[in-house]
């Protein structure tokens, strides 16, 4: 039998709220498929399942609050019987107790709850979500216009201003979204200050050539073609990573857990009453730029649409904040636990810098780290930032994929 | 489509990017991204959206003047001869 449980999507997550189920018992399921949606105080995540199966019985109901790690389904191996997997659930049943919801059900569940599983889930921004909440519409009464018929604000304000009794939900939560999401961002960082020893470094990277280069590949560009430098400088964050590579892993059980590939955790702001998440884009090293410009645009439009899976929450090797366009001159992060590494960026902005001992004026960012001294120092640190400046300075060579 | 067709496009498409803005507080002739907070990757993901919804080619070398949302609904309405 394989225990499917409800996964951590990250340090600041310790519970979940499971909104549907999007398999019922008896359907087959395929390594890597999405099988249900849990909220979490940041947004809707589609939780996928790592094995293939057949989905025994689902245990936890739609509308539970349930801790990380939670037994919410069961699925039969193959060759395994009803009757086998049966007699396994319930000797685990009887072996583990039983997890407590830690709110109940609201009192009058989603219609989508009940209802046979849809073949595509209602994306709901999170914004839209939030803004349910504070005016206690239902959104399951409420039509998408968004895309892929997405709820967004706006169809949210619409319903609000269009009162029917059937839209109106259940009474006030105790917190609001934007108060819950403020404590588990405000727990994992408090954690991370506590137990990662941290050091911080910060190097000038120079970026005329960077900047002229891509000023020369957008020149003959649609505008649905653009080359970025924010995706340019995750890929030399990737690059020189492959050179130290004790910045790139995990911190468990008292040792430093490499990691399986390079990816880059990409702070993106949940703009809407605040806070953020780092999906993971993955496999960077290997990637050209024409494909990480449109993986993060990706990623971004997805984040802010509700419609992230749960192992791009879970995968991140590293995690890469570019507060760049705010006008920030340099960031020295907060590492996410279990990294053990980030990597902060500030505003190109064009400075005098000396060339071949004449000032020019060129653009210039601030490259930082911050790392976890119990795996790395100093130096190994200002290795990583050295070969970075240097990835930089060779962006035809850096922008290309390798096989 | 005519203008106020159009505006309600660029506003809606924007409103999309940044869902807590009130866009009838934006001030036209002056730079968007001052008004809104909008980094490279939303900026380029509106255009898109714009392109995508318009069906107008925006060629890289055009985008950056595109800076107030008076240039922004002027360009489109010439690019769709409205």
């Amino acid at each position: 039998m394989i225990e499917f449980r409800l996964p951590s999507l990250g340090a600041d997550m310790d519970e979940g709220k499971l909104l549907e189920w999007l398999v019922k018992p008896g359907d087959a399921v395929k390594k890597g498929q999405i099988v249900c949606v849990v909220d979490t105080a940041k947004a809707a995540i589609d939780v996928e399942c790592w094995h293939d199966g057949v989905v025994h019985a689902l245990l936890t109901e739609p509308g539970t609050t349930i801790p990380v790690g939670t037994l919410m389904a069961a699925l039969r191996e193959s060759g395994e019987s009803e009757a086998q997997a049966e007699e396994r659930l319930a000797a685990l049943k009887a072996k583990e107790v039983a997890p407590k919801a830690i709110a109940p059900p609201p009192a009058a569940p989603r219609v989508a709850a009940a209802a046979p599983v849809a073949a595509a889930r209602q994306r709901i921004s999170p914004a839209a979500r939030r803004r349910a909440d504070e005016l206690h519409i239902d959104l399951a009464q409420v039509a998408g216009s968004g895309p892929d018929g997405a709820i967004t604000i706006l169809d949210v304000e619409a319903a609000a201003r269009a009162p029917t009794p059937a839209a109106k939900a259940a009474p006030t939560p105790p917190t609001t979204r934007a108060e819950e999401m403020r404590k588990v961002i405000a727990a994992a960082m408090a954690r991370s200050k506590r137990e990662i020893p941290h050091y911080y470094l910060a190097e000038d990277v120079p970026l005329a050539r960077a900047s002229a280069w891509l000023a020369e590949q957008n020149a003959g560009r649609d505008i649905t073609e653009r080359l970025l430098t924010a995706p340019l400088l995750l890929k030399a964050v990737a690059v020189a990573l492959e050179r130290t590579p004790e910045l790139n892993g995990y911190w468990r059980n008292g040792a430093f857990e490499p990691g399986a590939g390079i990816h880059l955790g990409v702070a993106i702001s949940l703009r809407a009453g605040g806070g953020l998440v780092a999906p993971a884009l993955r496999d960077v090293p290997r990637k050209d730029l024409d494909t990480l410009t449109h993986e993060l645009l990706d990623l971004v439009k997805r984040t802010r649409a509700g419609s992230l899976k749960s192992s791009e929450l879970s995968d991140a090797t590293i995690t890469v904040t570019n507060l760049g366009d705010e006008g920030v001159a340099a960031v020295f992060g907060v590492i996410y636990p279990p990294q053990v590494a980030l990597v902060g960026f500030g505003r190109a902005t064009v400075r005098p810098w000396i060339v071949d001992e004449e000032v020019r004026a060129i653009p210039v960012v601030t490259a930082s780290l911050a790392a976890d001294h119990r795996v790395s120092d100093g130096h190994r640190g200002g290795l990583f930032l050295a070969a970075l400046r240097d990835a930089l300075q060779d962006p035809e060579q850096l922008a290309k994929g390798r096989p | 489509m005519n203008q106020d067709e159009l505006k309600r496009i660029v506003l809606d498409e924007l409103t999309a990017i940044a869902p807590e803005i009130d866009t009838s507080t934006l001030v036209a002739d002056k730079p968007l991204r001052n008004q809104v907070d909008l980094d490279s990757v939303d900026w380029l993901n509106y255009l898109v959206a714009l392109h995508g919804k318009l069906q107008i080619a925006i060629p890289d070398a055009d985008a950056a003047k595109l800076t107030t949302l008076d240039k922004l609904i002027a360009y489109c309405a010439q690019k769709l001869g409205i």
